[in-house]
């Protein structure tokens, strides 16, 4: 059975290599503390494993976080020069290969696809071949080695350096913003055990009448997408309006299908996210990239379209849920 | 009702500017020690949470295969091949790439497109182009609202287009909470089916008001009156 842990080890592995090659980068002005910050991410996926199952103690891997967490928030992590090819190289390589570029890049969904619906019911003597809850994330990775091997064929690249170096160069660009989604979740984590949905399915219970489960409805989908709006990312809002009004009075009370509930409720979490400054990837960048003299252009052109959204969650939960 | 004061500091980070990495660190120590948790129950926090997350990190593993096939013009092959659509007008242009986004995110394809990758290099000029093509030389405000709605294209196309894929970040999140949470089993696949209906209420909604932006256009810059003065103005430059 191929375990979802030994595909952690390989995403570990390929971090802590990345990470040794930003040692040795002297273009980077800050190649220490960069190289540093994904060592520790590298070794704690690892690490990780341990955890997971409880069969190490977690603080450490706490401490080795909040590690990264100052190298990048203290600014001392950087970029090196990315070593690429040329505009004209790839225009000429572009050229050449054509459309069969893209054949790599459509192998990993496929690749994914098909562990996720086929080989999912593959199983060997009763034991599956891919573990079971995990499929997915496996495809994905398989998708990946797959298609790295059918792109280095294709492209007749025989160095594994190279490969290794391009990610990098993209590793490097999303820096901090790469690692934000896991803390974030965890964040969400830590509101959840310290009570934080609760207070909120306090207040909410003080707001919203028993039994009225339309207004339920409304409730946490326009909790998430003003969460979201204050997290800046539907992915801290979800765990804390689903602990305090999604799980116990829309699914529970109820009755509720849950994938509908919860998907129409992270969507409603989306609508947040294209009103918010906080986003600052998907609404901050863009408008510094066009160069625009409004930095809240994109917000205002998503505004409409993310309240109309909104209300389209509201009345899905509530015609498909129940 | 204290550990509410951790979603203060959220906010309170942000409006200052600070790291966000940095601000959810402080959050998370500050809401974990105001909701009683002790200081070894924060720092196991945190390994617990790094530890449980992991899957929504793991999409860096097609980093280096994406790398490589940019090395060879991968983007370059992607603009040769948007650039075919070049005869369109602004508003059917972006309803295209909404719809294009939408889909190649709905294969997990979420890096195709981008703020960098797609919007600045092509999809804004080309937008701005279908425009310029009618209305001559573009006054400021239509410019950035061009601009604007190219970037609202990409976000909105990858928002309602990525859950429907099974191995994106938030439906392995949903599923990782409320798996561990309220010990159930629930499926990808389920989820990313219900995320069809909003997606495609997305692509009616938002394509209609880029369809819009063409009449908006036309209003404002309208007919030939509009092309006259951007001609007029094409040349005062020139001059």
């Amino acid at each position: 059975m191929i375990r979802a842990e030994w595909f952690y080890w390989l995403v570990g592995a390929v971090f802590l290599a990345m990470a040794a090659q930003m040692l040795t980068d002297r273009s980077n002005p800050k190649r220490f503390g960069t190289a540093a910050f994904w060592g520790v991410i590298g070794a704690g996926f690892v690490y990780s494993t341990w955890v997971a199952d409880k069969r190490a103690p977690a603080e450490p891997l706490g401490a080795a976080v909040l590690v990264a967490v100052c190298l990048a928030g203290f600014g001392l992590t950087g970029r090196g020069q990315v070593r690429t090819t040329s505009p004209e190289e790839r225009a000429a390589s572009a050229a050449r290969l054509g459309n069969r570029l893209f054949v790599p890049a459509l192998t990993i969904p496929v690749v994914a696809m098909a562990c996720a619906v086929g080989v999912k019911k593959i199983s060997f003597g009763g034991t599956p071949v891919l573990q079971s809850g995990s499929e997915t994330i496996l495809g994905l990775g398989i998708g990946a080695i797959v298609a790295l091997v059918v792109a280095m064929v294709m492209l007749r690249e025989r160095r594994p350096s190279v490969p290794l170096h391009a990610g990098r160069g993209m590793l490097e660009a999303m820096g901090w913003a790469l690692l934000l989604p896991q803390l974030l979740a965890t964040l969400g984590e830590i509101f959840q055990q310290a009570g934080v949905g609760t207070a909120v399915a306090k207040v909410t219970e003080h707001v919203l009448p028993h039994g009225q489960t339309y207004t339920a409805v409304v409730v946490y989908c326009v909790g998430m997408a003003l969460f979201t709006v204050i997290m800046g990312n539907g992915f801290a809002a979800f765990p804390v309006m689903t602990a305090a009004v999604g799980w116990p009075v829309l699914i529970e009370q109820a009755h509720g299908k849950p994938a509908v509930v919860l998907a129409a409720g992270m969507l409603a979490g989306f609508c947040g996210t294209l009103c918010t400054p906080m986003a600052a990837n998907f609404n901050i960048v863009p408008a510094t990239l066009l160069e625009l003299k409004d930095q809240y252009g994109p917000i205002k052109a998503q505004l409409p379209t993310a309240v109309g959204l909104l209300a389209c969650n509201i009345v899905i939960i509530s015609v498909f849920a129940f | 009702m204290l550990a509410l004061l951790g979603v203060l500091v959220v906010v309170a980070g942000f409006a200052t500017k600070r790291n966000p990495l940095l601000v959810v660190g402080v959050a998370g120590i500050a809401t974990g020690l105001l909701g009683g948790l002790s200081p070894r129950a924060v720092l196991a926090a945190f390994g617990t949470g790094f530890a449980d997350s992991r899957s929504v990190t793991v999409f860096a593993i097609t980093l280096p295969v994406i790398g490589l096939l940019e090395r060879y013009g991968l983007q370059e092959q992607g603009r040769a091949l948007v650039a075919r659509f070049a005869r369109l007008t602004t508003g059917r242009f972006l309803a295209l790439y909404l719809i294009l986004r939408q889909l190649t995110a709905a294969v997990g394809l979420v890096s195709l497109g981008g703020p960098a990758q797609t919007v600045r290099p092509m999809v804004a000029p080309m937008a701005e182009g279908a425009a310029e093509r009618r209305y001559g030389t573009l006054p400021d405000r239509a410019r950035e609202r061009v601009r604007s709605f190219a970037a609202s294209a990409d976000n909105v196309g990858l928002f309602f287009g990525e859950d429907c894929f099974l191995a994106v970040g938030s439906i392995l999140l949903i599923t990782g909470f409320v798996n561990t949470t309220y010990h159930t089993h629930l499926e990808p696949l389920d989820l990313a089916v219900w995320a069809m209906p909003t997606a495609a209420c997305a692509f009616l909604l938002h394509g209609a008001r880029l369809l819009r932006l063409d009449r908006t256009l036309e209003r404002e810059l309208g007919g030939g009156a509009g092309a006259l003065a951007g001609s007029a103005r094409t040349e005062e430059a020139a001059a």
